[in-house]
């Protein structure tokens, strides 16, 4: 029984703080909720990552380009009609003259993530280690790279906008939700399990007939697609954005996001995302002063200062994240009860 | 223009590009051998000399590159203790990460500094004469291609006698094959560590003077583009070795010199995918490294 409890737990936690950062966004101004609504989109974010980065063990930069794609392919096709024809001249004809809704837009970005990590995953996924690190930041530099160039599929190098901002509290609280319990879904199964053994030993997996690159392969996939639907979220909340906007910075936030919260469990990459992004709204809040006790006023451009230096501190400190990797367990005197 | 002029300009800038990459790939190599740590933040070395440059562009010019060599060397070796020494011995991705956030505290610092006088970017003047041309057999070569050329060959000779014949060197190197044997057998590894840090920095001072000549406008993100592609370059090449190392940082500054000049011009803006493209398929090929012949990929070991 006990058992149950502790895997009802684990799913429950990261579910529960991201359902108060929802509501807590219910209540807030406009001008500060959108604050929360970013916290929302990491936490998809840096949960899609953690699906095939903390199951695997391999590190992998290319996870943004299906959140790019995610979101391109939502806001392209999310942009009313009769402003597309002026705006998005040069799209083909098929993309230009079609416009679908809000819930079909989430799961085409799904798709398309999915599909385009599964075919990108199906040469790659031999590689490890380093090798695999950099063919996988490869992937995000052709996609940036064509993304930004070629016009017939998006807006080339000019901001894509006009996208209906859909992801309010609700649907960032949903989506992230969504992302969260299909990971937990996914590394308790049969396969995920698997994925974990040959994160631990390689080689005795293999042993125990586990098909490692089969296994990162799926992970893989389920990764791209979850990462596609949280780039659709993404664009539903910002309303505009350009192709630098899912590129290196965003990588390399949301891995230290994952890296800082414990690359190896789900509780981690949702208290890394929501730790680190309620740290940046914070320290932009204080760049304008801040009233905790005292005023707090810090000068223009230290924000991204304090922000380097205490991921690198708690990455220096605590290498496993903050919650060491693991997931949330109730303390042991509750759960002898 | 005839077209022989026009590849030998080609190449020359692209050999001149791969000069000043090779440079950085061995910078990357060597911390990369002793530590078993991709640093990131490499860069954002030659971005620190680089404004040391800017801002003492009022000194003499030997003064000047004095500076810049010891700012550069000083952050090293203080990045060393402070960063790498607590992370010896985590996992390749945590130190990969950490130094990422280094990269990006120590950008955020240079954009605070940059901005002091209310606009972005600093001019470096002082070795501007550099970047002229001259004519080399009816072809204008820029100086500073030679120079690159010339520095580079300089320094990687002098590494070479460096690793090969000196005892410090001989112990480099024991430490990059195998760091713990190499300890038992009496290797002190601080010693070891400082002295690739130290000579990792000196690289990247150098490759800071080099790179200003070209692009003689400091920004914050001064070196993040190229340190990113020799990265890539390192691991095509063989990161385990230094040689293949620089061989792969040469490789692919040469490499996207070439394919550029070979692109239909409405096509360059595709350079970086045709570039990447070629990236995954010698990955694919040999993921072990482009030049690591006559020796197996690391295989899995129970």
């Amino acid at each position: 029984m006990s058992r149950h409890l502790d895997a009802a737990v684990e799913l429950a936690a990261p579910m529960l703080l991201v359902i108060a950062v929802g509501l807590i966004s219910t209540t807030a101004s406009a001008s500060n909720q959108v604050y929360f609504l970013n916290a929302l989109v990491s936490v998809a974010i840096v949960v899609a990552i953690y699906v095939f980065v903390g199951n695997s063990g391999v590190i992998s930069f290319g996870q943004i380009s299906f959140v790019a794609i995610g979101a391109f392919a939502a806001g392209v096709m999310t942009v009313p009609l009769d402003s597309k024809k002026n705006v998005l001249a040069t799209l083909f004809p098929l993309l230009r003259d079609h416009t679908i809704g809000d819930v079909p837009s989430l799961l085409l970005a799904a798709a398309l993530g999915g599909l385009f990590a599964f075919a990108v995953g199906l040469p790659l996924m031999r590689l490890t280690g380093l090798a695999a690190g950099i063919a996988t930041f490869a992937v995000l530099e052709i996609t940036h790279n064509i993304l930004r160039e070629w016009t017939s599929i998006g807006p080339g190098a000019t901001t894509l906008s006009l996208v209906p901002e859909s992801t309010g509290p609700r649907q960032g609280t949903i989506g992230a939700l969504v992302v969260i319990a299909i990971a937990f879904a996914y590394q308790r199964s049969r396969l995920g399990r698997q994925l974990r053994a040959s994160r631990e030993d390689a080689a005795a997996a293999h042993g125990v007939g586990v098909h490692v690159h089969l296994q990162r392969l799926w992970a893989f996939t389920l990764s791209g697609a979850l990462a596609g639907f949280a780039g659709a979220l993404l664009v539903h909340q910002l309303g505009s954005i350009t192709t630098e906007e899912v590129y290196l910075e965003l990588t390399f936030v949301t891995l230290a996001m994952l890296v800082v919260g414990g690359m190896t469990s789900l509780w981690g990459a949702v208290v890394g995302a929501l730790a680190i992004s309620g740290l940046d709204s914070f320290l932009s809040q204080a760049e304008q002063g801040v009233h905790i006790g005292f005023t707090l006023d810090l000068p223009q451009g230290s924000r991204l200062v304090c922000l380097g230096a205490i991921m690198a501190l708690v990455l220096i400190l605590r290498p496993s994240g903050l919650t060491g990797g693991r997931e949330f367990r109730l303390p042991r005197s509750w759960r002898r009860r | 223009m005839t077209l022989a002029t026009l590849t030998f300009q080609t190449l020359s800038d692209a050999v001149g590009l791969g000069a000043i990459y090779a440079l950085m790939a061995v910078g990357i190599g060597l911390v990369f051998g002793v530590l078993r740590l991709v640093n990131f933040a490499y860069g954002q070395l030659v971005m620190a000399g680089a404004y040391t440059l800017a801002f003492t562009a009022g000194w003499p010019i030997a003064w000047s590159i004095v500076a810049c060599f010891a700012v550069v060397v000083a952050l090293s070796l203080a990045m060393d203790l402070v960063v790498f020494r607590p992370l010896r011995g985590q996992s390749p991705a945590v130190m990969l990460v950490t130094t990422f956030a280094i990269a990006f505290l120590l950008q955020a610092i240079a954009l605070i500094v940059d901005l002091r006088n209310g606009q972005l970017g600093e001019v470096v003047p002082s070795l501007s004469s550099l970047a002229q041309p001259i004519t080399v057999a009816g072809v204008d070569v820029r100086k500073i291609t030679l120079v690159s050329i010339a520095v580079a060959a300089g320094a990687l000779a002098l590494l070479a006698l460096l690793l090969m014949r000196t005892t410090i060197g001989l112990h480099t190197r024991a430490a990059a094959s195998d760091f713990r044997t190499a300890r038992l057998v009496g290797v002190r590894a601080n010693r070891v560590i400082a002295f690739a840090v130290v000579l990792s920095g000196l690289i990247a001072a150098a490759v800071a003077v080099l790179l200003t000549v070209q692009l003689p406008f400091v920004t914050p993100d001064f070196a993040l583009r190229d340190t990113i592609v020799v990265l890539v370059g390192v691991v095509v090449g063989g990161i385990d070795r230094l040689w293949t190392a620089t061989l792969g940082g040469f490789t692919i500054g040469f490499a996207s010199g070439v394919i550029n000049s070979a692109l239909p011009t409405d096509k360059t803006v595709y350079l970086d995918s045709v570039v990447f493209a070629l990236v995954i398929l010698v990955l694919l090929l040999r993921p072990a490294g482009l030049f690591n012949w006559g020796r197996r990929a690391a295989v899995e070991r129970v």
